[in-house]
């Protein structure tokens, strides 16, 4: 255990928790925005799946990363308006339409990966950057400031949510659309056109969530998010629908899941419970949200599509 | 191409709104056209792949209802959907959304193989039995946990489903690697992850020689005629629907909306785990197999029961249906494979869509039927593929305890 | 009004899916077959000069009269390009492909044994002479329905076992042996004296492989650090990544790793310019100077073995087993690693060792 905590060992750790945290937070900010507004989109997974695929394409094609990246991104803004059109618009049963969505992307992607490309072709990734100043100090700055781009950009994007959701009018108009729609219409407030707009930036979040998958494994295979989409709405509920929370609930994940990796590296646990090892990250975020998220009540309206009354 | 056909049920709503007929059209047609359009779609995702669409479909067709082989194979096929697609019916119309299908089929898989270990001596007529029985524990409790959580702890169960699904393969993959392992070396790398060869009196017998047709087929549809018995003609199944169109009313109404919750969860994941016994007993392997993962056991089922139960419009009756149609799909999407080189994930990506055309067309005849109900009367109900009183999906935690 | 909006958004909805299609197949319009008809030159080049003395033409007689075509049908567990187990069996029967006069039909992503058992049993009914189960997942498969069909010749690997069925061969590898000699490499070349060694789960041929190469490694070095992390999936990239990362923490600077989902940690040996092992078939293509060599199968002698019997009129029975010895695993270097010369001589005895059975590999 001592090997464990050694200055590189924990540095290491918490900076590829942090990078392998990413895809979650930016699908997890993107799904609680939506929810948010009273939006449920369970078809992260398979749009995450089709941004995945779209950055590695382009990147393939072009070998442009920031194309790659947006491309990726554009996709999961593409799936938004389908999402938004079925889910706001035709007001179909949210939960339901997003495993169509899901099932969507994953036969989509296989078969395009299958047709297109074929062989895994490493692609080459997004570099570390360290920030200047704060990359050198001690411990902190291998652990936090020497990553890559997009992760600085998931983060940012989490005091970036909590303003807008909490300071600025149109924050308060998706709650209000979250909590009660039928007044937020009589305010004037436009319902349907407030949840097409959480939804798209929710979709293009998880496009752009697929991107960052991409960039940490730097390779496209089917079924590549492996349900992350999934987990990631998950720590929606985790995070108790405030951005800070779903930060914790991504990191919390992440980090579990690179410690029991660390862990087994440095034979601290054995072989022979490898396998009921590799269940901590599940079982600890299920045991935690039974402790903490207990409080917190999620939006009114959360999953219901608003008919206006007569 | 796909917008010459999506007019039709747009032609049908503005239609109903006047009269019987659009309603008609709208009701009876919904969801053939929601298929028809997805079988265009993937025509034309099939033509930009450079293969043959007619070909294709017919590759389809006949690998999954051309002979009676194949229809066995597809009747084989449809069983674990039909029971995990039964299972979801109950769930959702509890108002809880089970997603955990995947862990619940593992663990009754599981559950039922070590049951025959453990007694592999029994006569056929008492382990049989005792093995679905085993099968539907092991995914009953699967199930019972998140439905636990839920209805005590306001868990999403969205979330603890998920999760008890990451557990449930790493939990597979330590029993048939581990304790549950065939010790008889067959490898140089050693053990390979299954059980060994389970008892022939536990097996399902097959039904009509030269087919694969086993018991596991008649026990699945009998099982979705009593669960639709069970919703629709008991008082625990009226309370179900109730709890999940308003716990708060059905708490005033005396009813014991958390032990509902638990219980409408517990029976969901027996179904599922009904399915994963069937799929250990009913195989042609004798034996519980795993790849590493899930879905190399339960063939995405738990995933895929969601479509079927939905496509047969969450009633276990229709869901027999839809599980053959389903069934036949996946079976097909093989011959697909073989016949024009188009990998069978477009068969997947189909079922998605037409998840969504199937939801979105479902909207439309809910305001078609209220705006001739303005119209006609309350009498003009005509029979619905659709549930009449489809539970709204909030897939929450139950804003109204 | 309402109604007039959807419409319009429904026209809209149209046009981008029309879109969203046509832009994603754009590239597409001379359709990749499935299967790679011509072998890869490392795969020709490393077939075993066995001798098969029996020429399509002079075909003895088979239970069914044997056909002048071997129509050969293979099930496998991944993709026919998966740079690893798939490949080097479908690589093999292509190189074979005119020698033999092969009808060749593969299925492959079939990891959900229940529709590979549909499958085999399909072509096993087609008149498939031989059909070919490239996965330990699929022998009980064969245990049941080889019986069924008494005509047809099956395979299966990797395994050692036959089941006693007269219509059943298997193939085996012993990459305990590639893995000790790439072990041997990565302790020489390893200065902190730690390895990361990444598999999926701890079972058949990866355990196997992973076992080898800490033996090897300890048999230079004893003290050497080499803990296995087995990821606990086959398909996971995220995870590969991560242990590998993990792994580069904890000073491990010589890297291996086996599974489908190995390309991720690939990916982190490339990036932090480490040597990377391969295993299964040749990794170069994925990081061309990270990779030192590769563990090759190559199932072209085995296969030919097989062909041969069934040719001479016997369906099954045996077990192959591919060794460095046989030529049926070979290790591939890489040109592109500047490999010293100290480390290529001692790789080099312990194969010369290996095949002529002076060093004794534990299992």
């Amino acid at each position: 255990m001592n090997q464990f905590f050694t200055v590189d060992v924990l540095t290491t750790t918490i900076a590829s928790g942090i990078a392998l945290a990413t895809p979650f937070l930016l699908a997890a900010l993107g799904e609680t925005i939506g929810q948010r507004s009273g939006v449920i989109n369970l078809g992260v997974d398979g749009i995450m799946l089709l941004g995945a695929f779209s950055t590695y394409y382009v990147e393939l094609q072009t070998g442009n990363l920031l194309l790659a990246i947006l491309a990726g991104t554009a996709t999961g803004t593409l799936m938004g308006v389908i999402t938004a059109f079925v889910s706001v618009t035709l007001k179909a049963e949210q939960g339901i339409s997003g495993i169509g969505v899901y099932l969507f992307g994953l036969g989509f992607s296989s078969l395009l990966f299958q047709k297109l490309v074929g062989t895994p072709l490493p692609i080459s990734t997004l570099p570390p950057v360290g920030i200047p100043g704060l990359d050198s100090i001690p411990l902190i700055g291998g652990m936090f400031f020497n990553q890559s781009l997009l992760v600085y950009l998931a983060f940012l994007l989490v005091p970036v949510a909590t303003f807008v959701l909490n300071r600025t009018t149109y924050g308060l108009k998706i709650k209000a659309v979250g909590e009660n729609p039928a007044a937020a219409d009589s305010l004037g407030v436009s319902v349907a056109l407030i949840r097409w707009s959480t939804v798209l930036i929710g979709c293009t979040f998880a496009g752009l969530a697929g991107a960052a998958l991409l960039m940490y494994g730097g390779i496209f295979q089917i079924n590549l998010t492996q349900s992350e989409g999934f987990i990631a709405v998950a720590l929606v509920y985790f995070g108790a629908w405030r951005p800070v929370g779903v930060m914790f609930g991504s990191l919390l994940y992440g980090l579990v899941g690179v410690v029991i990796l660390t862990w087994k590296s440095l034979g601290i646990i054995p072989l022979s419970a490898s396998d009921l090892a590799a269940t901590a990250p599940a079982v600890i975020t299920v045991l935690a949200l039974l402790f903490l998220a207990r409080r917190f009540r999620q939006p009114a309206v959360l999953g219901r599509p608003y008919e206006r009354e007569g | 191409m796909r917008e010459r056909v999506s007019d039709g049920p747009t032609e049908a709503m503005v239609a109903s709104g006047r009269g019987r007929w659009g309603r008609f059209l709208l009701t009876w047609f919904a969801l053939p056209s929601a298929l028809l359009v997805a079988l265009l779609f993937g025509a034309v995702m099939m033509l930009a792949l450079g293969a043959d669409p007619i070909a294709g479909y017919r590759a389809l067709l006949e690998g999954a209802f051309g002979g009676s082989y194949a229809l066995s194979s597809t009747a084989i096929q449809a069983v674990p959907l039909l029971l995990v697609g039964v299972g979801i019916c109950i769930a959702f119309r509890a108002n809880v959304f089970n997603i955990g299908g995947e862990g619940q089929i593992a663990m009754g898989g599981l559950l039922s193989a070590a049951t025959a270990l453990v007694f592999p001596d029994l006569p056929g007529f008492i382990l049989m039995p005792l093995v679905l029985l085993a099968g539907a524990l092991g995914g009953a409790i699967w199930g019972a946990i998140p439905g636990f959580f839920k209805a005590n702890y306001n868990v999403n169960e969205i979330l603890s489903t998920i999760m008890l699904n990451l557990v449930a393969v790493q939990v597979m993959n330590y029993l048939l690697a581990g304790p549950m392992v065939d010790q008889s070396p067959s490898s140089v790398g050693g053990l390979i992850p299954e059980t060994k060869v389970l008892p022939a009196s536990a097996q399902l017998p097959i039904l009509i020689s030269g087919t694969q047709l086993h018991l596991g087929v008649p026990i699945a549809v009998l099982v979705a005629i009593g669960v639709y018995i069970l919703l629709w003609r008991t008082s625990f199944g009226f309370q179900i629907r109730s709890v999940g169109l308003s716990r708060s009313a059905s708490a005033y109404a005396g009813m014991p909306v958390k032990r509902t919750i638990t219980l409408a969860m517990t029976l969901s994941g027996a179904m599922c785990g009904l399915a994963g016994a069937i799929l250990v007993f009913g195989s042609i392997s004798h034996r519980m197999v795993s790849d590493g993962s899930l879905t190399g056991f339960t063939g995405s089922a738990g995933f895929n029961g969601i479509v079927v139960a939905l496509f047969g419009g969450l009633n276990p009756l229709w869901t027999i249906v839809s599980a053959y149609l389903f069934g036949g799909m996946i079976v097909g999407g093989s011959a697909l494979q073989v016949a024009t080189g188009v990998p069978s994930d477009l068969v997947t990506a189909l079922s998605g869509t037409i998840v969504v055309l199937v939801v979105s067309l479902e909207y439309l005849r809910r305001r078609a039927r209220a705006q001739s109900l303005a119209v006609a009367g309350p009498r003009a109900a005509a029979p619905p593929p659709l549930p009449r009183n489809a539970p709204p999906l909030a897939a929450g935690g139950g804003g109204d305890q | 009004m309402q109604r007039n909006r959807d419409r319009k958004l429904s026209l809209g909805l149209a046009a981008v899916v029309v879109a969203l299609v046509a832009g994603a197949c754009s590239g597409s319009s001379t359709p990749a077959p499935t299967v790679a008809p011509s072998p890869s030159p490392a795969a020709a080049a490393s077939v075993a000069p066995s001798p098969s003395p029996a020429a399509p033409a002079s075909v003895a007689p088979s239970p069914s009269p044997a056909p002048a075509t071997l129509k050969v049908a293979l099930v496998a567990p991944s993709a026919v390009n998966d740079l690893a187990f798939t490949q080097s069996m479908v690589e093999a029967l292509n190189s074979l492909k005119t020698k033999y006069n092969l009808d060749i039909a593969i299925s492959d992503n079939q990891f959900v044994v229940a529709t590979a058992a549909n499958v085999i049993q399909n072509y096993a009914s087609q008149g498939y002479n031989l059909v070919i189960a490239h996965g330990s997942q699929y022998g009980s498969i064969l245990q049941q329905l080889a019986p069924k069909f008494p005509n047809v010749s099956f395979a299966w690997g990797t395994a050692g076992s036959t089941y006693n069925l007269p219509n059943v061969f298997a193939y085996q590898v012993n990459s305990n042996e590639g893995g000790f000699v790439q072990g041997a490499m990565a302790a020489l070349l390893s200065t902190s004296k730690v390895l990361g060694v990444i598999g999926p789960i701890a079972v058949g041929d990866a355990k196997l492989y992973v076992d080898g190469f800490c033996a090897g490694a300890k048999s230079i070095v004893a003290s050497i650090t080499c803990n296995p992390v087995y990821t606990g999936s086959f398909s996971d990239v995220s995870l590969m990544s991560a242990a590998a990362t993990t792994f580069v923490a904890n000073k491990a600077d010589v890297l291996t790793g086996t599974a489908q989902a190995v390309v991720g940690a690939i990916g982190v040996a490339k990036t932090k310019n480490l040597p990377w092992f391969g295993t299964q078939w040749t990794q170069a293509s994925l990081a061309p100077s990270q990779v030192v060599s590769s563990q090759v199968y190559n199932w072209a002698p085995i296969l030919e073995q097989i062909f041969a019997t069934i040719q001479a009129g016997k369906l099954g029975g045996a077990t192959f087993t591919a060794t460095l010895g046989n030529g049926g695993e070979q290790i591939q270097f890489n040109p592109g690693f500047n490999l010293p010369a100290n480390v290529k001589a001692k790789a080099d005895e312990l194969i010369k060792g290996i095949t002529e059975g002076t060093i004794n590999v534990p299992q």
